[in-house]
Parts: structure tokens; sequence; C-alpha cells
């Protein structure tokens, strides 16, 4: 952060950034566009039952999602999805900042945070299946129990990890408690809530699939169990597309949210760089 | 004495910890008028830190009392603005040059205006109108510093409390900072309690300079400086009276250092 320039770094010019989005559009499609071409050559070459081609997969899945199967399996996925990022991500960052700024609490409570961390969410389906019976509740506690402990203990440690000098620099101007939480405390714990966010993501999406395979009527993870069990081979495998493609969605918008966030972070980390 | 500002008075700061006791401070006693611009120095590791930080109600004394006019001060005060010597540390990287600035001002009840106009006037007053926009780790290390300088005028404090503040600046940016310290005392009248450990800085920027003694530190001297108060970097440093001076100080530090200084009988 001690950088000795007299002048004020100035922001890159919008056609370069344009060009370099394109430049990356190419390099980010550039290796899946060379696997479909490779695997459809194979595929054409040696059929194989459970190994349909790229082009009778990419049929079944405009047969399959597009269409008003898109709202009784898609929709409610996303939703349970939706419902139990915002949830986990809503409790985990208040539970945290809480826990993180009391420190009697903190260390009452962190040894027991991580064992409940370290349980397989998966294996609470059952016992939340008997309380609350096969219903969507059941589906985004599933989701909120896995996806909340990055993002609590990430938001726990990074609000302990305030710095000491910030700190004093904002009581010795007499700002409040609530400013102090609002204008310090978060915005410097953001960078490690944000890491801890994006692992919480992962973790929603192979939870909101797990929980639909176990005990569902609707929903991805159940359809796609559903066409595997009935030897639709390419409908399983359109599912199974579908869902890598809800992941990069997620991925996506969270990069986006992240760089308006956490912009003056990466930019320190570029001057940091230079 | 007329109209004191700044009380300190038998000030003791003891540490406590699992080792032992450490005593930072001794015995610690002096006033500060209003519109005065005051240096401490003493030798590294005497507590000068320790001290601000018992005035500016950050930490509390083990025994003494520090009063801001006539007021007991047993939390921050809000008429006392700081500056520290890690501005990397001390601005808050997530908020522009601007933002930085304004921070403080949010809790004081001022119309938006009136908040601008004392933004603008600061960033003015330290020569930064033009990187209200800028992030702070976009600007070089005096820049900072000038921002958190410009931070601590907007918030219009009674004593502007400087700590070591151009410690890690280098030696052509720190002249500039020094004029700019001075500049501020003589223009806006500010009261300014300086902490340095550099003795020729002190001379030049102090109408008083109070010299302290090595830990359990108590006040060795209490100098006031006689240069006029229009001050040059280069022909104030060459008068004779301001080599006396520096000298003088210099001497005091190394009889502190070395521990020979006694005190007298209070």
């Amino acid at each position: 952060m001690t950088l000795y320039t007299g002048t004020v770094v100035t922001v890159r010019p919008k056609s370069r950034v344009w060009r370099s989005i394109g430049e990356n559009a190419l390099y980010a499609l550039g290796l899946p566009f060379l696997l479909l071409v490779v695997w459809g050559v194979w595929s054409t070459i040696s059929p194989q039952k459970f190994f349909p081609g790229p082009i009778e997969i990419i049929q079944a899945f405009v047969d399959t999602w597009i269409g008003p199967q898109f709202f009784v399996d898609v929709v409610p996925s996303l939703a349970r999805l939706g419902l139990g990022i915002v949830l986990s991500i809503a409790i985990g960052i208040t539970a945290g900042t809480v826990i993180g700024s009391i420190r009697w609490l903190r260390e009452l409570l962190e040894p027991t945070l991580e064992f409940f961390r370290a349980i397989p969410p998966p294996v609470l389906i059952p016992v939340v299946v008997l309380l609350l019976g096969i219903t969507d509740a059941t589906k985004v506690i599933v989701i909120v129990s896995g996806a909340i402990w990055p993002i609590l203990l990430n938001t726990i440690e990074g609000v302990r990890a305030t710095d000491a000098v910030m700190t004093e620099t904002a009581r010795s101007f007499g700002i409040t408690r609530w400013q102090r939480l609002r204008y310090l405390v978060l915005p410097a714990a953001s960078p490690q809530i944000m890491a801890g966010v994006r692992q919480g993501l992962s973790v929603a999406l192979i939870l909101m699939v797990i929980s639909e395979m176990f005990s569902s009527s609707s929903g991805l993870g159940y359809r796609i169990t559903y066409f595997q069990r009935n030897y639709l081979i390419a409908e399983m495998w359109s599912g199974i597309l579908l869902l890598g493609l809800i992941g990069v969605l997620l991925a996506t918008i969270f990069g986006i949210v992240e760089r308006r966030v956490l912009s003056w972070y990466h930019g320190i980390k570029e001057v940091e760089r230079a | 004495m007329p109209d004191t500002l700044l009380q300190v008075e038998h000030l003791k700061k003891i540490y406590e910890s699992s080792t032992g006791s450490v005593e930072a401070i001794g015995d610690i006693s002096f006033s500060m008028r209003s519109g005065e611009l005051v240096c401490i120095v003493g030798p590294s590791g005497c507590g000068k830190t320790t001290l601000l930080k018992c005035i500016a109600g950050l930490l509390n004394p083990t025994a003494g009392s520090v009063e801001l006019d006539g007021r007991k001060v047993t939390a921050p005060p809000a008429s006392m603005a700081l500056v520290f010597q890690e501005y990397g540390r001390s601005l808050y990287p997530w908020l522009t040059v601007h933002g930085n600035v304004e921070l403080p001002l949010k809790h004081k009840r001022l119309a938006r205006a009136e908040r601008e106009r004392l933004i603008v006037d600061a960033l003015e007053a330290v020569g930064l109108d033009h990187a209200a926009k800028s992030y702070p780790w976009q600007l070089s290390g005096g820049m900072q510093q000038r921002v958190a300088i410009a931070r601590a005028v907007a918030y219009q404090p009674e004593v502007l409390i400087m700590d070591e503040p151009f410690a890690a600046v280098d030696a052509q940016t720190r002249a500039d900072l020094e004029d700019l310290v001075r500049g501020l005392h003589r223009d806006r009248g500010m009261s300014i309690l300086f902490v340095t450990h550099d003795i020729d800085e002190s001379v030049y920027l102090g109408e008083r300079v109070i010299v302290l003694s090595k830990s359990p530190t108590w006040v060795q001297e209490d100098l006031a400086i006689d240069l006029a108060p229009e001050r040059d970097q280069i022909t104030t440093r060459a008068l004779p009276r301001f080599t006396e001076l520096r000298t003088h100080v210099y001497e005091q530090i190394q009889r502190a250092k070395r521990g020979e200084a006694i005190r007298a009988a209070a």
C-alpha cells in the first residue's frame, strides 16, 4: 500500500476493456468447443449406449427442458436454491458479525461450530424429513445447513481481524457502533465474506441436487434420478448439462457482484503487483 | 493561566500483563493553551504513543487525569481529531478520498451543503482538491497522509493530535508536510499537539517543546521555542538560534536516554 507515485492511477480506456472481454470469451469458450468436437467425432466412430453424442444430448435437452417441464422441475429447483442461498448469506453474515464482534461468544461457540461444519449435511436429510415431511422447507433447510458454514466462519474470522488502527481511528472520531459496523467492520471483512459466499454457492448447488434425489416429486435432482432409473440416457445427460450451466450462471452472477463489492480490494492488489 | 485547552495532570499508566506489570508512564503533567502548537519529543520507547492514547481517550490511565476544556476525558472527546503514523491503516481503502474525509462528519448532523463545503475546504487546505474521487491506495504515501490531515481538519476539532505523522514518508515530502502543519496552525489558528522522535522537526514546528524522560516517563523539560512565527525550511533552519535550540534539545534527549536527568522532587 505504500506506493510513491505522484500521480493518480487512471482507469483503462473503454475500447481496451471491450477488447479484453472479447479475448477472455475466446479463451473461456475455446476448450469447451474443442471438447465438444472431440466427443462428437468419438461418439460417431464408436457409438455407446450410455454415452450418446452431443447432438443427441442437445436434442434431448431442447425436448426435455424447454417447455412446460421447465416450470415443473427447473423453477422449483432454482427457487429452493435461491432461497437457500439468500438465507445462508443473511443468517451467515448476521450471526457471523455478532459472534465475531463479541469475544467471549466467539470463544464459546467456535469449537462447536467447527463440529457442526464437519457433519456432512446429506446425513441430516432423513432427520429433517422425519421432522418436516417431504416439503420444500426440508430441501431449503438442507441447503442452508451446508452452505451457511463457510459464510458464517469466514465472516467471524473477517470481523474478528478488523485492523486495530482502523478501529482506533473510528473511535477517536466518535463514530458510533452502528456506523462502525456499516463503514468499517463489514467492508473490512468483505473480502473474506465473499470468499465464504463463493464456497457456499457450490455447496448449495450440490445440496439442492442431493436433497431432491432423496425425497422429492419434482426438481432437477428428482428428474435426473428418474431418467437414470428409466434408462433415458440422453435425457439424463441433458439434466447434468443443465446443472453444469446453472453452476456457471451462479459463478458468473457471483463474479459480477464480487467485482462491484470488492473493486477497491482488487484495485489494491493491482497496485501492489504493479 | 488563561484559556487552558488541555490539562494533563499526574498521568500514570501501568500495563498489566501475565509476565508482570510495566510502568510505561511515571508521572506526566503539562498544559496547553488554545491556539498553541506544542511538540512532544522523547527517546524511543518512552511511551509517547501511550501518552497520546490516554489524551485521546483511547486508553484509560492508571492514575491522574486529562482534561479538555475543563472536562475530564474518559472516552474519545468530540472536539479532538487524531492523525496516526500509519496512514495506510488509518484511511479506509474502500472509501474514496472524499468518502474518507466525509465519514467522521456523518454523525455531526450537518446540512449536506455545509458538509460538502467543509470537505472541499479541507481538501483545498492540504492541496488535494483534484484527488477527491481517487482511492487512498492510488496515492503516494505523502498524499495519503494529507488525506488523513484533511479528514482531521474537516472535523473542525478544538485540538489536533498528531502521532509521529511523518515518520513513514521520505525527507522531501516530510518538509512539505511540516510546512503544511505550520500553515494550518498559522492560518486557521489550530491548536496542535505534535508527537515526534525527530528533534529538528520538533524545534522547527513547535512554539513549545516538551522533552520526555525515558520510561517510566515524566516531563524532563518544557522549553519555549522563541523563533519567529514565520518559519521557512531554509532560513529558519540556518538560524544560529535554531541550532542552539536543537542542540539543547538533543542534549536533553541524550541525558534522558542515559537516565542522567534527576527529577526534582514534586
